[in-house]
C-alpha cells in the first residue's frame, strides 16, 4: 500500500508537470494579454508603454523563459504577483479558498446525502411511481442550466418572497460580526448551494441507483435473504457495503468537477470566491492567478484520485495494491 | 395477517413438506413464463428426494418457491399449497401465503439453501468467520459472540475444512470454488435446519472438486437428521444419494418414485433418456447421448405433451390432450401414455384431481 502511494506521488508529480505546462502555454497563447486589456479604449497609451508595460508584469520575455520562470519560482513555492491584485497569488488563494470549499463541500455533502438513499430507494422499487419520479426528477436537475435555475430561484425567494439575499456574500451594511456574521454568510450560500445541489446530484443518484440493482440482484444478496436476514439488513448490509465499491471511487472524481461548478455557482450569485477571481483572471489574462489557480486545481483532483483509491481498498477487500 | 390464513394441516404427519400443484409463473413482458406449472410431491422426514431434469425445467423454482426468494415482482406463486411441518412451532404452515416476518425466522433456521454458484454466493466484502456468524446470531440472539464463533469453527471442521480457525478470517476471495461450496454448506448447516435445498451443489465446480463436494454431502447424510432436496441435473449424484426421486420437464413432474423405481423401472422416455445421457465413470464412451432438441419455450407450451417433439416413442395419442399422471405402483407414478392402458376405467388416474 505504501509502495503503491509514493508510486502514484511520483506519477502525480509528472502529470502535474504536464498540466502546469499546458495552462502556461494556453494563458500565453490567448490573443490579448494582461496589458492589452487593462489599456484598452484608452487612447492615452502609446505602443511604447505597452511595451514598458510588459517588460514589468514579465510578459516581454519568451514563451519558454516566461515558464521556466514561473516554474523555477513555483518550485520554491513562490506563484508571483497577481496582475490584477498586486498580491502573491498563494495570499489571494489562502484568502478566498474558504467560500469556495464552503460552497464545494457543502454542495458535495448534500449531494451525496441525497443521492444514496434516493438512490437505493429508486433502485429497490424499480419500474415503480416512486423509482419513475425521483429519476424524472435527477434528470431534470441535470438537464436544467444552472443560470437559469438560479435566475428562478432568485426571483421567487429574493426578489418575491425576499426571505433570501439575491447575491454576494454578506450584508455590508448590517456590518454583523461573530455569529452573526456567519449566519448571515450561511443565509447567503443557500440558493448557492441549491442551485449546486439540484444541478449536480442527477448523476451521481442515477449512479448509486445503476450500482444498486446491480447489486441487488447479486447472488450473494439472495444468500443474505436465504439466511433469514431482514430485509432492512440486507440492503442496508449486504447490499449497501457493495456498492459503497464503486460509490466511494467516483466521489473521490467528483472534486474536479465540484470546483468547476464553483467557479459557474460563484459567477451566478457574485461570490467572492477563487472561481470569480478565476473568472475575471481569465478575462483579463492574469496568469499568474489562473496558474496558480489551476495548479491547486490539480492537486485537489490528484489527492481527491488518491484518496478513492485507498478508500477503494479500505471497502473492497479484494483490493490489494502492490 | 391473522394466522389462521396460513396455519394449515400436513396431510401426512411424517412429511417435513408436502408441494400440492405448486404454479410458479413469471410475468414477464414477453407473457407469462410458466415455469412451475402444477408440481405436487412430498419430502419425508429425515429422507433425501432428488429432484432431476434439464436446464430450465424449474427446479430452482420450486426451490425457490419453497424459500419465498423468487425474483419479485414477477415472479409471483400463482396457487397452490407448500406446507412445511414446523416441528418448532407444533403446527403446520402455508409457505406460500406465510407472512415475510414469519418466514424469516424459517429461512437459514429451519430450512436451510446451499446454492449453486459457489463463486457468487457468498458476499466478497464480509469475512467467512462474520458470513457464519451472522446467520448463527440471527436465529440466536441470545448465544455470546464467543460461543458463536466457537460454533462457526466447529461448523467449517465438520465440512471437512481443516485450518477452519484461519479460513474463519479468510475473505471469500481467498478460497477456491470448492472450499467456497464448503463454507457455503457450513453456512446452511449452522442452525441445524430441518431441511436443506442443495441446488446443483456441484455442478459449478471441477469434476474431482465435485467428487469431494459429493462425499462431503453424503456423509453429512448420515450425521444430520435433516431431510434433504437435492437438486441436479445428473443423475448419477441423485442415484447415490436420494431415497425418492422426482423427474420435472417443462415445469412439471412427469415421472416419480423411489429411487429403486426411477433407476430399475423408469417408465418415461425422458427418464429413460437422461438415463442413457448419465456419464458412467470410469468408461470411455464415444461421445455423452444427449436427449435431442431443446425444452420447450414456458410462455409458449403446447397443448400435447411437452416432451411429444423428442420423443423416440411418441405414438398417435401423444397429439391429445396432456396426459395426466398415473399411479403405476403405491410409490411410482408417470405421466405418458405409454403407460396408459387402453382401459382407463381400471386405472386410477391422478392428475387433474392432482393428490
Ligand atoms: N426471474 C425469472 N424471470 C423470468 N423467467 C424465469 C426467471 N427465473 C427462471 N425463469 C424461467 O423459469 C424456467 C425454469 O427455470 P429454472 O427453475 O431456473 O430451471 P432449472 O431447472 O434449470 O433450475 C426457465 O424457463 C426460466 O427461463
Ligand atoms: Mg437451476
Amino acid at each position: 500500500m505504501r509502495q503503491y502511494i509514493v508510486r502514484r506521488l511520483f506519477i502525480s508529480i509528472i502529470v502535474l508537470f504536464g498540466v502546469s505546462v499546458m495552462l502556461y502555454l494556453l494563458g500565453r497563447l490567448t490573443p490579448g494579454d494582461y496589458v492589452t486589456s487593462i489599456t484598452a479604449g484608452n487612447p492615452n497609451i502609446t505602443v511604447e508603454m505597452q511595451e514598458r508595460m510588459r517588460e514589468v508584469y514579465g510578459l516581454d520575455k519568451g514563451i519558454v523563459e516566461g515558464y521556466l520562470n514561473w516554474l523555477w519560482d513555483a518550485l520554491r513555492g513562490d506563484f508571483g504577483l497577481s496582475f490584477l491584485y498586486q498580491k502573491p497569488v498563494t495570499e489571494i488563494i489562502m484568502r478566498y479558498v474558504p467560500i469556495t470549499f464552503t460552497l464545494a463541500f457543502s454542495a458535495m455533502v448534500f449531494e451525496i446525502l441525497l443521492a444514496i438513499p434516493f438512490g437505493i430507494i429508486a433502485a429497490r422499487k424499480q419500474y415503480s411511481r416512486t423509482d419513475y419520479f425521483i429519476v424524472a426528477v435527477a434528470l431534470v436537475g441535470i438537464s436544467l442550466p444552472s443560470f437559469f435555475f438560479a435566475a428562478i430561484l432568485k426571483r421567487i425567494f429574493a426578489i418575491g418572497l425576499g426571505v433570501l439575499p439575491l447575491s454576494g456574500m454578506v450584508n455590508a451594511r448590517a456590518g454583523y460580526t461573530g455569529w452573526a456574521r456567519i449566519a448571515d454568510i450561511g443565509k447567503h450560500l443557500v440558493l448557492p448551494v441549491t442551485v449546486f445541489v439540484v444541478t449536480g446530484v442527477g448523476g451521481l443518484l442515477r449512479y448509486v441507483r445503476t450500482n444498486m440493482l446491480e447489486v441487488l440482484n447479486a447472488d450473494y444478496v439472495r444468500t443474505a435473504r436465504a439466511k433469514g436476514v431482514p430485509e432492512y439488513k440486507v440492503i442496508g448490509k449486504h447490499a449497501f457495503r457493495n456498492t459503497l465499491i464503486p460509490i466511494v471511487t467516483m466521489v473521490g472524481n467528483m472534486i474536479p468537477g465540484l470546483f468547476s461548478g464553483a467557479v459557474i455557482t460563484e459567477g451566478i450569485f457574485s461570490l467572492e470566491g477563487l472561481g470569480n477571481i478565476a473568472i475575471k483572471a481569465v478575462q483579463s489574462g492574469d496568469i499568474p492567478y489562473l496558474m496558480g489557480f489551476n495548479m491547486f486545481i490539480a492537486v485537489l483532483t490528484i489527492i481527491g484520485t488518491l484518496i478513492s483509491d485507498i478508500l477503494y481498498a479500505v471497502v473492497d477487500p479484494r483490493v490489494r495494491y502492490s | 395477517m391473522p394466522e389462521s390464513d396460513y396455519v394449515t394441516s400436513m396431510k401426512n404427519p411424517s412429511n417435513i413438506i408436502e408441494f400440492d400443484n405448486l404454479q410458479t409463473y413469471f410475468y414477464t413482458d414477453a407473457g407469462t413464463v410458466k415455469a412451475v406449472d402444477g408440481v405436487s410431491f412430498d419430502i419425508p422426514m429425515g429422507k433425501t428426494i432428488g429432484v432431476v431434469g434439464e436446464s430450465g425445467c424449474g427446479k430452482s423454482v420450486t426451490s425457490l418457491s419453497l424459500m419465498r426468494l423468487l425474483q419479485g415482482p414477477q415472479g409471483q406463486i400463482a396457487g397452490g399449497q407448500l406446507r412445511y411441518n414446523q416441528i418448532s412451532r407444533k403446527r403446520a404452515v402455508d409457505i406460500a401465503k406465510i407472512p415475510i416476518k414469519e418466514m424469516q425466522k424459517i429461512r437459514g433456521n429451519e430450512i436451510a439453501m446451499i446454492f449453486q454458484e459457489p463463486m457468487t454466493t457468498l458476499n466478497p466484502v464480509f469475512t467467512i468467520g462474520s458470513q457464519i456468524d451472522e446467520c448463527i446470531l440471527m436465529h440466536n440472539p441470545k448465544i455470546s459472540r464467543k460461543e458463536v464463533k466457537v460454533h462457526s469453527v466447529e461448523m467449517l471442521k465438520l465440512v471437512g475444512i481443516a485450518r477452519a480457525e484461519g479460513i474463519y478470517d479468510s475473505y471469500p476471495h481467498e478460497l477456491s470454488g470448492g472450499m467456497r461450496q464448503r463454507v457455503v454448506i457450513a453456512m446452511a448447516l449452522s442452525c441445524n435446519p430441518q431441511l436443506i435445498i442443495a441446488d446443483e451443489p456441484t455442478t459449478a465446480l471441477d469434476v474431482t472438486i465435485q467428487a469431494q463436494i459429493l462425499d462431503l454431502l453424503r456423509g453429512l447424510k448420515d450425521k444430520i437428521n435433516a431431510s434433504i432436496m437435492l437438486i441436479t441435473h445428473d443423475l448419477g449424484v441423485v442415484a447415490e444419494m436420494a431415497d425418492y426421486v422426482v423427474v420435472m420437464y417443462a415445469g412439471r413432474i412427469v415421472e416419480q418414485g423411489t429411487a429403486d423405481d426411477i433407476f430399475n423401472k423408469p417408465m418415461h422416455p425422458y427418464t429413460i433418456g437422461l438415463m442413457k445421457s448419465k456419464p458412467v465413470l470410469n468408461e470411455q464412451v464415444e461421445r455423452l447421448y444427449s436427449i435431442p432438441g431443446n425444452v420447450p419455450n414456458p410462455i409458449n407450451l403446447p397443448p400435447h405433451c411437452y416432451f411429444k417433439n423428442r420423443c423416440e416413442k411418441c405414438v398417435e395419442i401423444c397429439s391429445g390432450v396432456y396426459p395426466e399422471l398415473i399411479q403405476v405402483t403405491s410409490t411410482h407414478k408417470v405421466s405418458c401414455y405409454l403407460h396408459a392402458k387402453p382401459d382407463m376405467s381400471k386405472y386410477r388416474v391422478i392428475g387433474g384431481k392432482r393428490l
